[in-house]
């Protein structure tokens, strides 16, 4: 590879590579990244090179194994340009068809295509899915679209032009100043504005500063920064030497979550083809600025999001966060000057420069600016990533893009932020999403979360699940923390077992109050939200629990019983056969029973039962 | 120290110098060793305090500190419960008891013929296909109680080692 040494190198070589490339040449594009690869795609990749070798197309046709596009409901997905086609749950028995009918024919294979689940209306083209028709794809442009482990497809997408932009037309504080121009803030939860973040860190005294990048995505529910990372690992790092530049580090670091093997794969391969091009290294591209990039795993710890924890973890430590008196980007990594930001953070500031602050700062609300992802998961029908302009409603997002409750259930709330969000209940989802308009709701922006949850959640069981997820990941060395979390565990669970007392609510409410005012970090500081909103905004599924010993969701297993419905039950004895107590019974195409007493309500029955005879009262 | 003690060691001793014998490298050391045998024996911790010079009572701090260590020898198959949001709405936790009524182990847990390791994980951000288990390298989605026997024989019975991926 030769090395990039001048703006006008990266251009003879964009050139160079966009020479060679015939637009009209097929290509396929299959997503390859964890949700599409658990759905098989590696075997469809397979099937289609042995597909088009066999046929003698080899040469002609191009396949590229791609990032996320976010559609992961309907993965894998296969897209064929220049027609645009855009194909659903794709199998290796579907391949043979998608080359024949598609690649050679011209034609669409028409059972492959996204059908309205509506109308049944098959829809051929990506954008005119509705799932795609209202996001707006920024941050996530080249995603999907280019092959992550190829530095030249994401150079031949305009890909370092910002950096080029930056490093020999821009002195670093006009490079800061755009960034606070541009209005942009934190991706990643605390929604701190990054520009001013960088200009306290090159004003903070001191010869070594840091940057990194916190790609501990620890937020269940959440997995934009994996996408991104998978997809699009040079965005992040163009990012990260344009922020070092201004901020005047010269080593940086990646941070990456441990359950993302995929993710530390291509980031590895990126900075390796980033520094043989010389984008990193030494003297990059003739401006006399240095930067090497290193990725660290993580450990499997969740209070390793929080920044001093992070920086903690990088030094080889525990991940046991600090008292913040004296900032990180003062004294961060190392007792030096370290800027942390979000992955997401880091891929939008190419953007920011490519298209000017002013421009960028057009989309968006007057507090939050620019675009948002948003992973919407849950009981929606389309789960997967998407990415809308902040200050778009819940409602546009829930029922658009989100196509609505799956299996024609009630919307009951959406739980935005993580573990230290909040529930916004289904009366509310007409309010603008953004970072202001989110807290005033009880609930946080965080790192993208949306989990959508119907009838059958039960809110004091969610209220439950986020505190037992806390109380495991305390780091324990606060004592609010520690045993604030538990007690409220301990409460919670007595609730749901159908221990409650009538005091218990007041209870709750003033731990929060304690924990929220003396933990030393955000993790207890915001453990309490959960709680809070659930209390909001669902004080009666708390008071049913409490008072009338009922979980109306059929969640919390003492508050409950299942039952068959006799009309629905044919008798195929496939729940008696199954149910490990022997708890049901009777004779083969009769309706059978259900002993209550006997039953430990496993849901066994309940989810084995085609006919959905078994119920819960 | 012999000879023949260094051998056993020989492979820690590759990552150890490929990481430079850096402190600050600790974590990404104790990974590296975790994947050689799917967990950290005792006395390969002593020799890493002792090559590397730190107390053996930091490293102990960090291989319990952090989830993904393992102090004890795991099973020929690893099991992963996704507890994760979409994953719990979607009845994570009863696949979970599920799981551990038909191998006989709680979480955390090795069953006795060393065939399966049972744990569960925060998220493992495949949302779009909860509730989700990975058994080794493959993801089941949609997973219900009553499927559990059929993932789990998988392992077990004679169709162990055809390509399960390829649906």
């Amino acid at each position: 590879m030769k090395r990039i040494e001048s703006p006008s190198d990266l251009q003879a070589l964009r050139e160079g590579i966009l020479f060679k490339r015939d637009p009209d040449q097929k290509v396929v594009r299959v997503c390859c990244t964890t949700a599409c690869r658990a759905g098989g795609a590696l075997h469809v990749v397979e099937a289609l090179r042995k597909g088009l070798g066999d046929r003698g197309l080899s040469d002609k046709i191009q396949i590229k194994k791609t990032g996320c596009r976010g559609f992961c409901e309907n993965g894998p997905v296969v897209a064929v340009e220049p027609e645009q086609l855009f194909y659903n749950k794709v199998k290796p028995r579907d391949v043979p068809d998608i080359i024949d009918k598609t690649l050679v024919g011209g034609d669409p294979v028409e059972r492959l295509l996204y059908a309205d689940p509506d109308t049944k209306e098959k829809i051929a083209k990506e954008h005119d899915i509705p799932f795609f028709g209202k996001q707006a794809r920024h941050v996530f442009a080249k995603t999907g679209r280019i092959d992550p482990t190829q530095i030249d497809d994401y150079i031949a997408e305009g890909g370092y032009t910002a950096l080029c932009t930056a490093l020999t037309t821009m002195a670093p504080g006009q490079i800061i100043r755009a960034v606070e121009v541009s209005g942009l803030r934190g991706r990643g939860g605390g929604g701190f504005p990054t520009g001013k973040k960088w200009r306290t860190c090159r004003q903070a005294p001191g010869m070594v500063k840091y940057v990194i990048a916190n790609g501990d995505e620890g937020d269940p529910g959440a997995f934009m920064d994996r996408s991104l990372m998978e997809g699009d690992p040079h965005s992040i790092l163009e990012g990260m030497i344009i922020g070092a530049y201004a901020i005047g580090a010269h080593e940086g670091f990646i941070y990456v979550r441990d359950e993302y093997p995929i993710a530390v794969e291509h980031l590895t391969i990126a900075i390796d083809q980033a520094a043989a091009y010389g984008l990193l290294g030494f003297n990059i591209l003739g401006s006399g600025f240095d930067l090497t990039i290193r990725i660290n795993r993580g450990g499997g710890a969740f209070v390793c999001g929080e920044s001093t924890a992070l920086m903690n973890s990088l030094e080889g430590k525990v991940g046991e966060p600090r008292a913040k008196y004296v900032h990180t980007v003062e004294s961060g990594l190392w007792n030096r000057p370290s800027a942390l930001n979000n992955v997401e953070t880091w891929a939008n500031i190419p953007l920011i420069i490519n298209r000017g602050a002013e421009r960028y700062a057009q989309i968006g609300t007057a507090g939050s600016k620019g675009t948002k992802i948003f992973s919407l998961v849950g009981k929606v029908r389309n789960t997967g990533l998407v990415e809308v302009p902040m200050g778009i409603s819940l409602r546009e997002i829930v029922y658009d893009i989100g196509g609505g409750i799956r299996k024609g259930k009630r919307l009951k709330a959406v739980q935005t932020g993580g573990p230290s969000g909040g529930c916004i209940p289904s009366g509310k989802i007409d309010m603008p999403v953004d970072y202001d308009s989110l807290k005033a709701l009880g609930a946080i922006m965080g790192s993208g979360g949306m989990i959508v949850m119907d009838e059958n959640t039960c809110m004091v069981d969610v209220a439950k699940y986020f505190i037992g997820f806390l109380m495991y990941e305390s780091c324990g060395k606060c004592v609010p923390c520690r045993e604030g979390l538990k007690q409220m565990h301990h409460i919670l669970s007595g609730i749901c077992e159908g221990h409650g007392k009538a005091e218990d609510i007041e209870l709750l409410t003033r731990l929060s109050v304690t924990m929220s005012d003396a933990s030393l970090c955000a993790l207890g500081g915001t453990a309490p939200n959960p709680v809070l909103s659930t209390i909001r905004y669902f004080r009666d599924e708390y008071e049913a629990h409490i008072f009338d010993r009922r979980c109306r969701a059929g969640v919390c297993r003492n508050l409950f019983e299942y039952y068959i419905d006799e009309t629905l039950c044919n008798g195929c004895t496939v729940c008696s056969m199954k149910c490990p107590e022997g708890a049901i019974s009777g004779e083969k195409k009769q309706p059978h029973t259900i002993d209550v007493g006997r039953c430990i309500r496993c849901g066994v029955c309940y989810t084995l039962c085609k006919r959905e005879a078994v119920r819960v009262r | 120290m012999g000879d023949e003690h260094n051998m056993a060691f020989e492979k820690v001793d590759e990552i150890l110098a490929g990481y430079g014998y850096r402190h600050d490298a600790l974590i990404g050391i104790l990974q590296d060793i975790q994947r050689l045998d799917n967990y950290l024996p005792q006395d390969t911790l002593v020799y890493v305090s002792r090559k590397l010079e730190v107390p053996l009572s930091r490293i102990y701090h960090i291989a319990t500190f952090y989830k993904s260590f393992s102090l004890v020898p795991r099973g020929r198959h690893i099991i992963k419960v996704c507890l994760g949001t979409a994953c719990h709405l979607n009845g994570a936790a009863q696949n979970l008891e599920q799981i551990e009524r038909t191998l006989n182990i709680r979480e955390g847990q090795t069953t006795g013929d060393m065939m399966f390791s049972l744990e569960t994980v925060n998220c493992l951000g495949t949302c779009a296909l909860a509730p989700v288990a990975v058994v080794d390298d493959s993801y089941f989605e949609g997973v219900t109680p009553g499927k559990v026997e059929k993932i789990l024989s998988q392992y077990t019975g004679a169709s162990e080692g055809l390509d399960r991926e390829a649906d």
